[in-house]
This record gives C-alpha cells, sequence and structure tokens, in this order.
C-alpha cells in the first residue's frame, strides 16, 4: 500500500475536485477545510454537489460563488449568529443559481455517512417520525420495518462522495493524519468518499497520538497539502481558536450580493494563497 | 431587587426547572446559558451533552457555537458524532432536551425548516440539525421561545419537529420513544400540556405580566389553568452568575484570533 501524495493546495484541490462532483468538506464547527473550499472557489468549480451536515460560512462562500448546484445538509445556519444569507438567497431567489436540497437532521447525515463508510446501500435509525421531513424529501428517506422486532424504522441512503477534504492538526511523513478534538462525523466522512484529500496544519517526524486516537492510516489517504490556519475562522485544537468575531461580522458581509461579491474578490480570488488571505484579514500574529 | 431583562428572566426560569444530576443534551443560545446558569448555581452535577460529542462539558464562557474550543477543553469526553445520535440520544441515555424554534403550535410541535412553502419558501430557517432526534428521543423536552401572535401559531408551515403531534395519545401511537414536551417557557412565563388532551395551558407568568396579554400574544386561543403560578423573579444570585457568565462570555468572543505561520 502506498501514501499520500505531498503536494500544494492548488495541485490537491485541482487534482482531485472536478465539475459535476459530489464532494464532503466536514468538520462539525471544527477543523473546517476553509482553505481547500477558497481553492475551489479560485479554480471555478461549477455544478458540484456539495455535503455537510452544517454548510457552515464555507459553503456559504461556495454557493454564493456559483459553485454548487445541490446542497445536502442537515443545518444551514451561521452558528450563534443567524442565517446563511447566500445559502438563503440561492434557495430563496435562485441567486446565483438554482440550489437543489437533499435536507436531513443530524441524525441522519451522521448514519448516512456511516452506511457509506460500511460499505452498505443504506443506514438505519430511528428519527424523523412525525415530522414533514421524509415527505419534503420522498426520494431520500423511507419507512422500513425490522425483520426481528416489526419495529418500523427509517432507512437512508449511503453518502458516498466522490472526494472529502479534512483538515487535521497533524500528518506524519508517512502521511498518517491525526485529528484532535471534536471529530464530527470526519471519521465516516473520510471513509465514505471514494477519495480523500487532507490539509494539515503541520507535518511531524511522530503523531502526538495517544494508542486509541482518530489516526486515518497513509494508504487510505490521496493527498496531502500543509495549510497552516487551512481552517480559519474555524479552529484547530492546540494551533488557534475560532474567531467567533468573525462569524459575528460575516453576518453583515454576506447580507448584500455586491458587498458580498466584492469581499470574495478582494479575499478570495485576487489572494493566491491561504497564507495571503490571512494577512488580508488580520489573522496573522 | 435589581431590574433585569425578559431574557434574563426567561433564562432564569429556564435554569430552575434542570434537577441537579440530570443529563441534559443542550442547544446553543439561551438554552446553552440556562443549562450552565443552572450548573453554576443549584445543580453542579447537571452533564451537559452538546451536540457536537462533548459529553460532561463545563465551559467557563458560552460557547458561540455549538463545537467551540472550550466546550472540548473542559469536557469529560469527546466522541464522534454517530456516537452522541446513536449510542447517546437513540438508546434513550438522555434525560432533559431543549430547543426553540420558529414557530410552535398548541400541541408543541416545532418549525425551524421554512417560512412560507417548503419549494418556495418565503423565508429560509437553518432547518433541523439535531431537533428531530432530541425531541424523539429524550425523557423530557423543555422548549423556549419569544411569544407572538406570528411565532405561536394555529399551523405550522412546516413540521421539523414533533411534540405531541394532533394532541391526546398521538404522540404515543406514532411510536415517539420520549416524553414529549414538559414546558414551554416563553417571556411571559410557562406553558405545560394538559395530562390528556396535551394543549398548552398557560400556568405561570412572570412578575409584571398578565394572563391577557399572554393570551394576545398567542396567535391560537390560548387555555389559561384555573390557578396561575406567578412565578418568582430573578435572585440576586442568579442574576449575578448570569451576569458574569455573560459578560466573560462577550469579552471571549470579541477577541480576534492570531495565528502564527511557519517562517
Amino acid at each position: 500500500m502506498t501514501g499520500p501524495a505531498f503536494v500544494s493546495l492548488p495541485d490537491a484541490m485541482s487534482r482531485h475536485v472536478r465539475d459535476g462532483m459530489t464532494v464532503a468538506l466536514e468538520g462539525f464547527t471544527h477543523l473546517i477545510p476553509f482553505a481547500a473550499g477558497h481553492e475551489i472557489i479560485r479554480q471555478r468549480r461549477r455544478d458540484l454537489t456539495l455535503v455537510r451536515m452544517t454548510p457552515d460560512l464555507i459553503y456559504d462562500q461556495m454557493i454564493g460563488m456559483g459553485c454548487a448546484s445541490k446542497l445536502v445538509f442537515s443545518w444551514g445556519g451561521n452558528p450563534g449568529v443567524g442565517s446563511l444569507h447566500r445559502l438563503r438567497d440561492a434557495v430563496e431567489h435562485q441567486w446565483p443559481r438554482p440550489l437543489a436540497l437533499d435536507e436531513h437532521s443530524h441524525a441522519g447525515m451522521v448514519v448516512r455517512y456511516a452506511a457509506g463508510a460500511s460499505g452498505l446501500p443504506f443506514g438505519v435509525l430511528k428519527g424523523y417520525t412525525g415530522t414533514d421531513l421524509a415527505a419534503a424529501n420522498k426520494s431520500q428517506i423511507a419507512t422500513i420495518t425490522c425483520p426481528f422486532t416489526g419495529e418500523a424504522l427509517v432507512a437512508l441512503p449511503a453518502l458516498t462522495p466522490d472526494v472529502t477534504v479534512l483538515h487535521a492538526q497533524q500528518a506524519d511523513r508517512e502521511g498518517n493524519v491525526l485529528l484532535r478534538g471534536i471529530v464530527g462525523a470526519c471519521r465516516e466522512a473520510a471513509q465514505a468518499a471514494r477519495t480523500l484529500v487532507v490539509t494539515v496544519e503541520e507535518i511531524v517526524g511522530r503523531l502526538d497520538a495517544p494508542m486509541n486516537a482518530f489516526v486515518i492510516p497513509a494508504w487510505q489517504v490521496a493527498s496531502i497539502a500543509v495549510v497552516p490556519g487551512g481552517a480559519y475562522p474555524s479552529y484547530a485544537l492546540g494551533h488557534y481558536a475560532r474567531d467567533n468575531a468573525f462569524y459575528l461580522a460575516w453576518d453583515d458581509i454576506a447580507r448584500d450580493r455586491s458587498r458580498f461579491m466584492e469581499w470574495m474578490a478582494t479575499h478570495v480570488l485576487e489572494t493566491s494563497t491561504h497564507a495571503e488571505f490571512l494577512r488580508l484579514v488580520g489573522a496573522v500574529a | 431587587m435589581t431590574a433585569y431583562t425578559s431574557d434574563e428572566m426567561m433564562t432564569v426560569a429556564a435554569a430552575r426547572r434542570l434537577p441537579n444530576g440530570a443529563v441534559c443534551f443542550v442547544g446553543i443560545g439561551l438554552p446553552s446559558a440556562a443549562c450552565n446558569l443552572a450548573r453554576l448555581t443549584h445543580a453542579p452535577d447537571l452533564v451537559l451533552i452538546y451536540e457536537s460529542g462533548t459529553v460532561g462539558t463545563r465551559p467557563s464562557v458560552l460557547p458561540l457555537s455549538i463545537g467551540d474550543g472550550e466546550l472540548a477543553e473542559t469536557a469529560r469526553s469527546v466522541i464522534p458524532l454517530p456516537e452522541i445520535f446513536t449510542h447517546y440520544l437513540q438508546s434513550g441515555r438522555v434525560d432533559v432536551g431543549f430547543l426553540g424554534g420558529a414557530q410552535i403550535d398548541r400541541f408543541g410541535n416545532l418549525n425551524s425548516t421554512v417560512i412560507g412553502s417548503y419549494d418556495a419558501p418565503k423565508v429560509r430557517l437553518p432547518g433541523a440539525g439535531g431537533a428531530p432526534e432530541i425531541a424523539m428521543h429524550v425523557k423530557e423536552l423543555l422548549i423556549v421561545m419569544k411569544q407572538s401572535a406570528r411565532t405561536f401559531v394555529e399551523r405550522l408551515d412546516f413540521r421539523t419537529t414533533a411534540g405531541f403531534l394532533e394532541g391526546g395519545d398521538a404522540r404515543a401511537r406514532a411510536g415517539l420513544p420520549g416524553g414529549g414536551p414538559r414546558a414551554v417557557i416563553t417571556d411571559f412565563g410557562e406553558m405545560t400540556p394538559d395530562p390528556v388532551t396535551r394543549e398548552l395551558v398557560l400556568g405561570g407568568i412572570f412578575d409584571g405580566v398578565t394572563a391577557d396579554e399572554a393570551r394576545a400574544a398567542c396567535g391560537w386561543p390560548l387555555r389559561v389553568a384555573g390557578t396561575v403560578t406567578r412565578i418568582a423573579p430573578p435572585t440576586n444570585t442568579e442574576l449575578q452568575t448570569l451576569r458574569d457568565l455573560q459578560e466573560r462570555t462577550r469579552a471571549a468572543h470579541a477577541r480576534r484570533v492570531r495565528i502564527t505561520l511557519p517562517t
């Protein structure tokens, strides 16, 4: 088994992420791969099916910049702040283009990822009962009967992204990857994907990993790019905190189409590296 | 007694409903403030679980997001999401859940998905998150929402989360294992479900509020209990603890982050 290619961020994205693919940039509040998302925007990818439990600011940006035609998700707000205005504009006014929704609950999304990671066609849960979610998303939410107890259960199709992108604290020189802290559904999203691409804060000689740590073995990783600060304005535990002030400020930036476009042009399209982006937003010490 | 805001009264009333030692699934915003206020006052052994996978967390400032580093660093354990939603929630290990929404109906069903139709919404709201399964599986559900005729409605635009469905024994018949809504805390007071019909009944009001005012701010003809309890205003300890917590939180959230890049 071979390990990953160590490449630049632009190379990692151009090598693996193509128009029309199903792509999951995971990380639940923590370790959100912002730098990778920005690079996908710079490369002007189109018609992506974007998968994330919580679209967060990164998918607000990708949707607003026209990268996506479909969103698979379970909670689309700016956590603790309010709306994702670009997501809302896409759903309410089809701007900049229509956005199809495949909508679930968090419990449903994790079951779908786990089924994908397990090589099963569907996952099962006790969920959605008494809600309108199944009626709104008929093709993706079904009821089945347990063959042993007769109990009614909900079946959801497995999620198998073409590419999952994660951000992690460390990789070693072989390409084994360590995630610490809130891991969300990263393990399941990684193993559900056909291709796994990882950005990391740093490469180390030896991972700082106790025996039961969440380490993705090198042979499951296609490419690794070293991107310090790659999760900013979300965070990487042990490296930097979540920039809650930025999440608060995003509300105003994203509310207005032209202000959003201007901000994205200045901060993302016209920067060529994540380090440049970080300096421009004043996030570098 | 110092003057206090209606948000503070709601937070204090919600906190009082949390018994010491309970295992509580915490949502962001007012529920998170209430749970931590309870933990810092009468319920030091409250077990707080945030859906980001932080179990037994004891944050010193309130998180802005459900997964701030503060929650992970002060947790007893940090576990993957499939484990939180299946091993903890679905298997019935959580006592109390805490939710809000954009709309609620008289049986405690909630909407956090859309205003208008699903396919062409007037307002697209964030969506379900953890809510449907929290409300499905916890032993008791607390709901916190500001009351107005626009949010307390005759008919939900979308049912994201099941309360007592159509009332009576509809919830049990649908196979929902948890106990359903125990109380709805509003900025007027508290509603609790009738034991038979499961319709929400105004049973307690805050100082300076009348039952008529609460009825006027409700989109359905709100039932009022025969005897309406007057809910005690915040004590000095409750108010001071909450304000200190909010002050620490404001300072923490305003702090910009600085990253050191390798040279």
